[in-house]
C-alpha cells in the first residue's frame, strides 16, 4: 500500500490540486495563441500535467510500485529518446505514434475496470467502460495505421477491400450489440470478459479498416480526429473512475480536436465524412496516366537565378517535397541572397502545406525565416498578380489551377495558392508527376511556367550560388 | 462525485475547449495538436489507479503497458511539442536586412 497516501480519492484536497492541474492546461493552450508565448504555455501545461501525476502517486489505495515505477520509466524513456531523435519532418508520425498509445492506454485501463466491476455496476460507469474500450481500441490501431502509412511503412496509396463499406457496417453492429450484451447483463459480468475482449479486437478491426484506405494527403486530418477520439476517450475514463483531472482534460482535447479537424478538412474543401469513408487519391490517376507527354519548359539553375535576380518580388510557395528534401535551409539562403539584392522575399503557406496545418511554418522556422514573412493563403493570393516570379518548391496539389478552373477535377472547389496569376512561374520539382492528389497539375504546362527538374535543396543551393555570381 | 456533476464539468470543459482553440492561428496548428495529444496522455492517471488494485500477472502486466505508454503520450507529446515550439522562439536577430536600400 502507499507510504505516501496522505490524499484520498476524491477527496477535497484531491480534486482540488486537480482543479489547479486542468487550470494550468486550460492556461497554457490560452498562450499557445501566440508563436511568442506558445512555448511558455506548453511548459505551463505541462506543469499542470506534473501536478496531475504527483498528487495521484500520492493518493490512498496505490499500490504495485514495482508496475506503477517500471511503466514510469520506461514509458519516459522510450518518449525522450523517440522525442530527441525525430526529425522535423516527421512530426506529423510522431504525433500519430504518441496518440496511439495514448489510445492504448485507454483501452486498457478500461479491461482492467472490467476486471473489476463490481457486481451491480452501476450504467453510469459502466457505459463510460464500454466507449472507453471501444474508442481507446480504435484510436490505438487507425493511429499505428496511419503512422505506418506516414512513415511509409505500408503503402501510403489506399487500399480498398471489396465490400469495405459493409464490412465497416457490419463491424460497428457487432461491436453496438455486444455493448447492449453488457450493459443490460450488468447485474453480473463475471462471464463476460470474452465477450469483452470480442469487443476490443472488434474495435481494433475496425480502427485497421477505416484508416487502411484512406489516401497519404488526408491522413493529417485522419490523426486530427483520432487525437479528438482519443481526448474524449480518456474523458469516458475519467467517468468511469471518478476523475475530474480525466474528464477536464480529456474533453479539451476532444473539443479542440474536433475544431482542428473540421479546420483541417475545410482547408481542403472536402467534409470530414467524405475523407473517412471515400478512398480519395485512390483513383488510378487518369489525367496523369491517360495524357501524352504534354509540352512544358524546362530551365535550369542559373536561369532560374537570373529571372530571381532581377524580380522586384518573389513569393516562395513550399510543399512537402521541400520538407522530404530537408531544403529548408537552401531555401533561406537562397531568399537571404535575392533580399541582399533587394528582392523583396515572401513565403506563402497553404493551410494544408506540408502534411498538417502548421507544419510548413515549423520547418521555416527551424531555418530562421521569421514568421512575419510566412503568409497565410487568403492573406497572399490578392498580391499574386503583382508578384514578379512565384517559386514553387515541392508542392503539387496546392498550386493546381484545375481546382478553379475545371468543375470537374477531384480537387475541384479546393482552395489554392494561385501562383499561376504570377508574372512567372518557377516549379522546382523531380518531375511531373502527379500529387497526392494523384491528378496532372495544369500549372506545369502553363505559359509563364518553368520547371527546374531537380531534389529541391540541390537546385536551391545551386540557384543561391548562380545568384551570388550574377 | 455523482454523474451529473460530472456531465456538467465535461458540457462546460467542452465549451472552453472551442473557446481557446477556436484563437490559435494556422500557423501554429501543428504544435498545438501535438500539445493536445500530450494532454490526453493524462489518461496516464488511470494507469495509475488501476495498477494499484491490480491482481494477478496479466493486470499487472496491463497496469504497466497502460503506464508506460500513458507516459510515452505524455513526455514524448510535451518534449516534441517543446521542440517544435523552441522554432519559433529564439529569433533575437533584429531583420534589418531585409528592408529595401
Amino acid at each position: 500500500m502507499n507510504v505516501l497516501a496522505v490524499l484520498e480519492p476524491g477527496g477535497d484536497a484531491t480534486v482540488l490540486l486537480y482543479t489547479l492541474s486542468f487550470s494550468l492546461f486550460i492556461y497554457g493552450l490560452m498562450q499557445g495563441t501566440h508563436p511568442r508565448t506558445a512555448k511558455n504555455g506548453n511548459l505551463i501545461a505541462a506543469g499542470g500535467m506534473a501536478i496531475a501525476v504527483i498528487t495521484t502517486l500520492l493518493l490512498d489505495g496505490l499500490g504495485n510500485w514495482g508496475v506503477i515505477i517500471g511503466g514510469l520509466a520506461v514509458g519516459s524513456a522510450v518518449g525522450v529518446i523517440a522525442s530527441l531523435r525525430v526529425q522535423m519532418t516527421e512530426m506529423p508520425q510522431m504525433v500519430a505514434l504518441y496518440n496511439g498509445v495514448g489510445g492504448g492506454a485507454v483501452a486498457l485501463i478500461a479491461w482492467s475496470e472490467f476486471r473489476h466491476a463490481p457486481p451491480d455496476v452501476p450504467l453510469d460507469e459502466l457505459i463510460p467502460v464500454l466507449f472507453a474500450a471501444v474508442i481507446g481500441s480504435v484510436s490505438f490501431w487507425g493511429s499505428n495505421i496511419a503512422f505506418a502509412k506516414l512513415q511509409d511503412l505500408i503503402s501510403t496509396r489506399p487500399l480498398a477491400i471489396p465490400g469495405q463499406q459493409v464490412i465497416n457496417a457490419l463491424l460497428l453492429v457487432g461491436i453496438l450489440v455486444a455493448c447492449i450484451v453488457l450493459v443490460s447483463n450488468n447485474g453480473d459480468l463475471s462471464g463476460y470478459e470474452g465477450l469483452f475482449i470480442a469487443l476490443l479486437v472488434g474495435a481494433a478491426l475496425l480502427g485497421n479498416l477505416v484508416v487502411l484506405p484512406i489516401g497519404g494527403a488526408d491522413m493529417p486530418v485522419v490523426i486530427s480526429l483520432l487525437n479528438a477520439a482519443t481526448g474524449l476517450s480518456a474523458a469516458a475514463a475519467g467517468f468511469a473512475l471518478d476523475n475530474v483531472a480525466l474528464i477536464v482534460a480529456g474533453t479539451l482535447v476532444g473539443s479542440s480536436g474536433t475544431i482542428l479537424t473540421m479546420e483541417m478538412a475545410t482547408a481542403m474543401n472536402r467534409s470530414v465524412p467524405n475523407i473517412l469513408f471515400s478512398g480519395f487519391g485512390g483513383a488510378p490517376a487518369a489525367g496523369a496516366g491517360s495524357g501524352e507527354e504534354r509540352p512544358h519548359t524546362s530551365i535550369g539553375a542559373q536561369d532560374a537565378a537570373i529571372k530571381l535576380a532581377y524580380a522586384d518580388s518573389v513569393v516562395i510557395v513550399p510543399g512537402y517535397g521541400l520538407a522530404v528534401a530537408q531544403a529548408q535551409h537552401a531555401v533561406k539562403e537562397m531568399a537571404n541572397e535575392l533580399e541582399k539584392r533587394g528582392v523583396e522575399v515572401n513565403y506563402a503557406i497553404h493551410p494544408v502545406a506540408g502534411r498538417m496545418p502548421g507544419h510548413m511554418n515549423v520547418l521555416l522556422a527551424e531555418a530562421d525565416v521569421p514568421y512575419e514573412k510566412l503568409r497565410e493563403m487568403d492573406d497572399i493570393n490578392p498580391e499574386m498578380p503583382r508578384t514578379s516570379v512565384a517559386v514553387v518548391i515541392g508542392a503539387n496539389d496546392v498550386t493546381n489551377p484545375a481546382a478553379k478552373n475545371d468543375p470537374d477535377s477531384p480537387i475541384a472547389g479546393m482552395p489554392i495558392i494561385e501562383v499561376s496569376e504570377a508574372q512567372q512561374v518557377i516549379v522546382i520539382k523531380r518531375s511531373l508527376s502527379p500529387g497526392f492528389a494523384g491528378i496532372d497539375n495544369d500549372l506545369f504546362y502553363e505559359e509563364n511556367t518553368s520547371m527546374l527538374f531537380d531534389d529541391a535543396k540541390k537546385a536551391a543551393s545551386e540557384i543561391a550560388a548562380e545568384i551570388e555570381k550574377l | 462525485m455523482d454523474f451529473v456533476t460530472e456531465l456538467v464539468i465535461f458540457v462546460l470543459a467542452a465549451f472552453v475547449g472551442f473557446a481557446v482553440i477556436s484563437k490559435v492561428p494556422t500557423t501554429l496548428h501543428t504544435p498545438l495538436m501535438s500539445q493536445t495529444n500530450a494532454i490526453h496522455g493524462i489518461v496516464m492517471l488511470g494507469g495509475l489507479i488501476v495498477a494499484g488494485v491490480a491482481d494477478g500477472f496479466l493486470e499487472q502486466l496491463i497496469g504497466f503497458i497502460a503506464i508506460a505508454f500513458g507516459a510515452i503520450n505524455i513526455v514524448g507529446g510535451f518534449m516534441v511539442t517543446d521542440r517544435m515550439l523552441g522554432m519559433f522562439v529564439r529569433k533575437p536577430k533584429p531583420d534589418a536586412e531585409a528592408e529595401k536600400p
